[in-house]
């Protein structure tokens, strides 16, 4: 082909005004309705999570005329520096934990909240230990959305009853030893005491790693613990090696063995405590539960098919510690609709949405107990707002390459236990490298 | 917000070929007032150089920043050499990832090579052929992701005694086997992973095999024939040779893939119970560990890695091109 003849060049021409005129149209025919701002909103709540977030927003949306494009991811940590690091963050964004907060604070990446919010306000209606892990160096980065107790260990009354185990909300097991000895006596029986779940996508291994924080949060105290999540307790140290053999005790005597464990997604985890004949008794998890348990047994009922209890103390020295963990959020993008969406946000009109829907507690003191669905999680609500101590998630609190390493770990543990001393002096070279 | 990105797209979309229209005509001009004898040779070069530019800035640059990003430290500061290097391969994990994607490279491909040969072979030979290759090529339409939560369902575990709801355990059951734990097992999870990509990218062999094949002239396999040659030494004397380019370019194109292997792994298991691979593992590196030296240093060994490959195809490439 000879570009030099008039006909290539012709149709050429004529392909390139065709061209032009689609752009002059194109722009035109993508022009939105509506006058308000639409803020992007970025976070890992998805089904019935999503809807209630979206139920929190509606009244502000309606209240302002603007609108959220809000955008689910279950590997948030990724997506968010990501985007981040691109220069293209979200207007608002939910954050993986405390520790990657302060990462992206330090970095200059989010904007502080001491300006936007009322902080006499927050001071008044939030305990100062949640308004502390939203700030870095002094200046709030971040604020709760909604809260989850964890820690507690759910059993259904009636089966345990029937069994004759020794618990109930009147008389929980006080001490570790009380629950090792009702975990013997259904082992001696021929049952088996514990429902275990790892399975989480890219997150696989977290509910052992509460596990263990747990377990270090009552033998070690609250002290050792926040230097253990800072880098500055080893992984090797005796106190948490102890802790990853209770945890293993643990394991051994649950339902379906290693491999179950391993493969089961911990929303499932639960649900052999209301098979017939039950799988298992005693379940370790935090207040959210409550929504899957139902989700896949939709005839139990709170109080009556399942309760809890809260984790027996191991040192009595620490008695009254509750770990706890939220979903934090912050501002990468300022701009007046974001500033109001996050007042909007803090208050209790806002949180009591998504505590009504379930599955959710409230970190401000103001949302009435009332608001809450049940008497369960109305207990785990009055908990959380009044516990003496709240010790937050460690592993949330840890910086992103310790958290990752505490998930492998507990999988390679599970799936060996065997080799705990090779594995605690890996995350130990982890953590030599993590903090730095 | 919205308009913003819809009037990117959109220019995306027009103006760019508007634009790429737009510089041939007003080169070609610049180009007709040279002498008529130089405008072939000048030509050329304009017309390529938009892909040129192109292929620098998304490609060449990112390579050159990689590899050099490979020798800086964590925060991309100072000079370290090759202690990058030093710590990637000095880590366990990352040399189980290296020998799972020699696991990959080898089992992937002969099972995507063989099946696709197999079935492109026996397709040939029935009268319902266009219906049994659409139907193995359907998973192709199916993404790695998907494709993962399918066979998630077909792994799925539940300890022995209890009802399986996974498609093989069930089998297993059935057959009074006790289950398996495909997915965690050291002994099976690197199979069952491979399998998936095999079940997707099978269809893909077979329909390009069996193009191959529908070229290999019948007269050729009647005079083998006529000649006393059995079906079986047809096969291996006359079609595997003349199909030999053939499944070196598929060859080629699965080992590659095999090397970048990541979606599967990533949905399946998170690299977890040493099935973790490269490619995963340099985005962990920089996801999780925001360790961009390192995620670097295994990018620039997964290039090496594929070099060979990319040299022999070019070499074969210009081979053919001898011969024509």
């Amino acid at each position: 082909m000879h570009i030099n003849s008039p006909g290539v060049l012709r149709n050429l021409a004529l392909a390139l005004v065709a061209v032009i005129g689609l752009a002059a149209c194109g722009p035109g025919a993508g022009t939105s309705s509506g006058g308000g701002k639409t803020l992007h909103v970025l976070a890992t709540w998805g089904g019935d999570e999503q809807k209630a977030f979206l139920a929190m927003v509606k009244p502000w949306e309606d209240r302002t005329g603007n609108h959220i494009a809000y955008e689910g991811t279950r590997d948030l940590n990724a997506v968010l520096t990501t985007r981040v690091s691109g220069g293209n963050p979200p207007d608002l964004a939910g954050l993986p934990g405390p520790g990657q907060m302060a990462e992206f604070a330090k970095a200059g990446k989010l904007i502080p909240l001491d300006s936007v919010v009322d902080m006499s306000q927050m001071n008044s209606q939030y305990a100062k230990s949640w308004i502390d892990l939203g700030s870095v160096n002094g200046k709030l980065y971040g604020i709760f959305i909604k809260a989850a107790l964890k820690g507690l260990i759910w059993y259904d009354p009636k089966v345990v009853q029937a069994a004759s185990v020794n618990i109930s909300s009147s008389s929980p097991p006080k001490t570790w030893d009380d629950l090792t000895a009702i975990a013997s006596q259904l082992k001696s029986a021929g049952k088996t005491p514990w429902c275990v779940g790892l399975e989480s996508g890219a997150a696989s291994g977290w509910p052992g790693t509460d596990w263990i924080e747990d377990l270090v949060l009552r033998s070690m105290g609250p002290d050792q613990y926040a230097n253990w999540y800072q880098g500055k307790v080893k992984w090797t140290d005796p106190g948490i090696k102890a802790a990853w053999q209770k945890f293993g005790t643990v394991v051994s005597q649950s339902y379906g063995g290693k491999n179950f464990v391993l493969s089961t997604n911990f929303g499932k985890a639960g649900d052999p405590l209301f098979t017939s004949p039950p799988g298992c008794y005693l379940h370790h998890q935090a207040s959210f539960i409550t929504t899957f348990f139902q989700q896949d047994n939709p005839s139990v009922q709170p109080v009556t098919d399942f309760n809890f209890f809260g984790f027996p103390d191991i040192n009595s020295q620490y008695t009254g510690s509750e770990e706890v963990a939220g979903d934090l959020f912050g501002m990468f993008k300022d701009s007046p609709e974001a500033r109001d969406l996050i007042k909007y946000l803090t208050t209790p009109e806002a949180q009591q949405i998504w505590v009504s829907k379930g599955g959710a507690l409230s970190p401000n003191k103001q949302v009435p107990l009332s608001k809450y669905p049940d008497q369960l999680s109305r207990q785990a609500g009055q908990i959380i707002t009044s516990a003496k101590v709240t010790a937050f998630d460690a592993s949330d609190n840890m910086p992103d390459a310790m958290n990752t390493a505490f998930w492998h770990g507990i999988l390679d543990f599970v799936g060996d236990q065997s080799k705990l001393d090779s594995i605690l002096a890996n995350l130990d070279k982890v953590q030599a490298d993590a903090y730095k | 917000m919205d308009i913003v990105r819809i009037t990117f797209l959109v220019g995306a979309v027009v103006l760019v070929p508007a634009a790429l229209i737009a510089y041939v005509l007003v080169t070609d001009l610049g180009v007709r007032l040279l002498p008529p004898r130089t405008q072939p040779r000048i030509r050329p070069w304009l017309w390529i150089l938009p892909s040129m530019l192109a292929v620098t800035v998304f490609l060449i640059y990112p390579t050159i920043a990689t590899i050099w990003l490979s020798f800086l430290d964590k925060a991309g500061q100072t000079f370290v050499g090759l202690a990058n290097y030093g710590e990637v391969l000095g880590d366990g994990g990352v040399l189980v990832s290296i020998r799972n994607n020699i696991f990959w490279l080898v089992g992937y491909t002969a099972l995507v090579l063989v099946f696709g040969l197999i079935l492109a072979v026996l397709a040939d030979r029935v009268p319902y052929e266009s219906a049994v290759k659409s139907l193995i090529f359907m998973p192709m339409a199916i993404s790695f992701v998907a494709a993962s939560v399918i066979w998630g369902f077909m792994f799925a575990y539940q300890p022995p005694g209890a009802p399986q709801t996974g498609t093989l355990n069930a089998l297993l059951n059935l057959f009074h086997g006790s289950p398996i734990a495909w997915l965690i097992d050291h002994r099976t999870n690197n199979a069952a992973l491979i399998l998936v990509a095999v079940w997707v990218w099978t269809g893909f062999a077979m329909v390009i095999t069996s193009a191959a094949l529908k070229g290999i002239p019948e007269e050729l396999l009647e005079a083998a024939r006529v000649d006393g040659a059995t079906e079986l030494t047809v096969f291996r004397r006359i079609i595997i040779p003349l199909l030999a380019p053939t499944l070196t370019v598929i060859g080629t194109t699965l080992v590659i893939f095999a090397l970048k292997a990541f979606d599967i792994v990533y949905v399946m298991t998170s690299g977890n119970y040493n099935t973790n691979v490269m490619a995963l593992r340099m985005y962990q590196e920089m996801n999780n560990n925001h360790n961009n030296a390192r995620a670097s240093a295994l990018a620039v060994l997964l290039l090496l890695a594929i070099v060979p490959v990319l040299v022999f195809n070019v070499r074969r490439l210009r081979f053919q091109e001898a011969i024509r």
